[in-house]
Parts: structure tokens; sequence; C-alpha cells
């Protein structure tokens, strides 16, 4: 075990923590508003919408993200309309095509968490806040979103975990975040356990900190008597 | 169309060989995992302090790594270690394992990670009053184990081990970096010949989703099957 190595590589890898952060953040702030869109879309009486937002769902979690990835860095590429289109203006960018992917995905799950969250609400609560006067609004104010947002919390905390490894595959498509370096350095010194190690520390690292705010927030929506 | 036509003009054959192949190691990769996971979850209901954490540090430290980082580490690290162990006996050159058992390796000890949980969570939701009344039967050892434990314990975590069979088939996409022909590596090869991408990743989607529902599917009716008598 070359520990110089790790530590090498560790100062190395961290360089690429703002790309990965980047990445991360950026595709679950709008895979969230996405994922609200979808769930929306869902909950319409509007047959078109329910069923394209069930679709798209089903193809997302039914496929790899490496598929997606690939889908969008390669496969919308081939085409000269979209390469002569606005859209290629974010299309042609590896990190851009990245956060659309992870954007994509983490939307079609979030959607399940959000909708599981609203689903576990009995019924009758509703119907007990128009009882006492509460126009729909108020009561989904009121009532609905804080007990959803309550109930998706573990779950989505989970998701963002998912998201944090995930975002390793857009290394794929050239993105120089942590695992992109990773992966140099390892081809280049031959070494891979002591690679591993580096970017394992991180990675960990990111994760327990993503756990510890989330029981924080858990413990503040938890109602104690 | 034509270039999905199977035998020697289109990539039809090509790519349900590599669906086949995608099948294969996950297959592989379950068992392993399945299996391998049994020690730790035994490991992680003992009252041994090093036994537990031995366990949790594995079951830790594989969930929060990113999967295509486990299969760097064994993609590189085994032929290191297997040419490291080669030049003890004389024999310098560049050896490489086979993808497929590299593959099936790494997406098995992910598995196993998962599954350690789930099979755990399995377990302790079995009433401690029933290991106690089987006791007060004359039950023990091996007739509890086989027949009490792990028949509730496959009930209850039937549903997990579908979801983890979904995580497992998805993270053999990532094998294709090791090289080994499955959908996504034989999708790469095909739309870099052909130029034809587009065409190409629909139909690793569509395999995919066909692989994922059917196996849904599968594991509904054994879940049903499973529960029978239970509400």
């Amino acid at each position: 075990m070359n520990f110089h190595l790790i530590y090498e590589s560790f100062l190395q890898i961290l360089k690429g923590l703002g790309a990965s952060l980047e990445i991360i953040i950026i595709s679950l702030l709008l895979g969230l508003i996405l994922s609200i869109v979808i769930v929306m879309m869902r909950l319409t009486k509007n047959i078109v919408l329910d069923i394209s937002s069930r679709t798209f769902v089903f193809i997302i979690r039914g496929t790899p993200l490496l598929v997606q990835i690939y889908f969008i860095y390669y496969g919308l590429a081939q085409f000269t309309a979209i390469r002569e289109s606005f859209v290629w203006l974010v299309l042609k960018e590896p990190f851009w095509c990245g956060v659309l992917a992870l954007t994509i995905n983490t939307a079609a799950y979030t959607s399940e968490i959000i909708r599981s969250g609203l689903n576990s609400i009995v019924k009758g609560q509703i119907e007990s806040a128009t009882a006492f006067g509460m126009n729909k609004f108020q009561a989904f104010k009121r009532i609905l979103l804080p007990q959803a947002v309550r109930q998706s919390i573990p779950a989505y905390s989970n998701e963002i975990i998912l998201m944090i490894k995930a975002s390793s595959l857009v290394s794929i498509i050239t993105i120089m975040e942590m695992t992109g370096i990773a992966r140099k350095i390892i081809s280049k010194t031959f070494s891979p356990i002591e690679v591993f190690i580096a970017a394992g520390i991180i990675y960990l690292a990111l994760n327990y900190l993503v756990t510890l705010v989330f029981k924080k927030i858990e413990k503040k929506y938890t109602i104690t008597n | 169309m034509e270039l999905l036509a199977l035998g020697d003009t289109g990539w039809g054959d090509e790519m349900l060989r590599a669906c086949m192949m995608t099948l294969a190691v996950s297959l592989c990769a379950m068992t392993f995992g399945l299996i391998l996971s049994i020690p730790f979850v035994l490991m992680k209901l003992s009252s041994n302090r090093i036994l537990k954490f031995t366990a949790n540090f594995f079951t830790t430290v594989v969930r929060g790594i990113p999967e295509l980082l486990i299969i760097y580490l064994f993609f590189f690290g085994s032929s290191a270690a297997i040419m490291f162990v080669a030049s003890i006996f004389g024999h310098n050159g560049y050896i490489e394992i086979n993808a497929f058992f590299i593959g099936a390796f790494c997406v098995g000890i992910i598995c196993a990670a998962y599954s350690t949980e789930v099979l755990r969570g399995a377990v302790r939701a079995i009433p401690k009053g029933q290991i106690e009344a089987s006791h007060s039967f004359g039950i023990r050892g091996k007739r509890l184990l086989f027949g009490i434990m792990i028949p509730q314990t496959l009930r209850i975590a039937l549903p997990s081990i579908g979801n983890i069979w979904q995580l497992v088939l998805k993270d053999t996409a990532l094998i294709s970096v090791t090289g080994l022909v499955e959908i996504m590596r034989q999708t790469h090869v095909a739309s870099g010949s052909t130029r034809e991408p587009f065409l190409f990743l629909v139909t690793a989607g569509i395999l995919y989703l066909l692989l994922t529902t059917f196996s849904n599917k599968f594991f509904m009716i054994a879940e049903n099957n499973y529960s029978k008598g239970f509400v």
C-alpha cells in the first residue's frame, strides 16, 4: 500500500469535487421541479397528461442511466436537424448532456417518491379540511403538503445519495469530475486500490454529510409529543 | 430497420445475443450476491462486535461508493493482483481476466451489500415470540431455520429482492466499460460502425425495458404465490 499515492490522488480527485457538486446540485434542483410537474400531470383528470407521465416514468425507471446518458449525448447528436437548432447550444456540451440525463433520471424517481408521499395521506383529512371551511389551496398548503414532505424526506435523502453515486457516470462522456479523474490516475499509475481508497473516502464523506443533514431535517419535521 | 435484421446483414442477432449476455451476467451476479449476503446477514445479527462492524463496514462502503469505481477497482485491480502472483512464479507479462467473471463478481458484490440490508430487515421482522413458541414446541436448529425462519424471511424480502434484481440488471450496463459484449457494449460497437447511434440506443432501451418488465411480472407472480393466506 502506497500511502503517498493515496494522499496525492486524494488531492487530485478533490479538484473534481467542484464539478461533481455542480452536476449533482443542478440536476437535483431541476429534477425536483420537473418531478413536481410530472406528479401534477398524473394527478389531473386529463388522460393524455396522465398516460404520458406514466410512460415517461416507466421508460426512465426501466432503463439504465447509461443508456439515457448515451442517448442524449450520442443519440440526439445524430440528427442534423438537432445540430442546427438552438438546442444544440445545450447538447454540444458534455456537461449539459450529463446534467440533462441526470435531471430526467432523478425526476422520474422523485415523482414516485412524492406521489407515494401524497398517497399516504388519508382522504378523510382533506374532507375534514374542507368541512372546516378551507379551500382547495389552503387544504393543500396546510394539510397535504407538510405531511407529504415529512413522508417523503427519508426516501428523498436516499435519492440524493443515489444521485451522488450516479453522477460518476458522466465521466464516461468525458467530463472530468471525481470518477473521471480517478480513472485517469488509475490508467497512469496502475494502482487501482490506492486511487479507489482516495475516491471512496470523498464519496463516503459526501454521503455521510447528506445523511447527517437529513437526520436533522427529519427530526425537525417529526411530531414529538 | 434493415440494420436490425437477423443474420449477416444486420445487427439484430448480435443485439439479441448481447441481451442474453446481459441476462446471463445478471443471473450469475444475483446468485453470487445472494449467497455472499448470507454470511454478512449472520454477522450483522450476531452479538460479536467485530463481526458486526465488519459487516456494517462492507455494506456502508459498497452502497456508498459509485458502482463504476467498484468496477474499476476489480477490473484493474484483479489483473494487477494476478500478475503479481504470476510474477512470483516467474511468469511475466500481461494477464487479463475474463470480463464475464469480473463483471458478475463486481455486480454480485454490489448486490450482496443491498441484499444484506434487505435480508437482515426481513429476519428482524419475524416476531421473536415465534422463535420462543417454536422452542416450546421443541422445534430447534435446522427445523426452526428451514421450517419457520427462511420461508417467512423470503416472503417478507421478496418485493425488495425484486427491486435488487432490477438494480442488478441495470448495473450490468456499467460492465460494458470492461469490454464484455452485453447490450451496452454491442450498442456502442454497432452505433460506431453504422453511425446510427439513435436507432441502436432505442433498441437497447427497449431490450432493457423488456427485461425489467418481464422480470417484474415474474416477481409479482412469485409474490402472490408466497403471500397466500396473508392479506
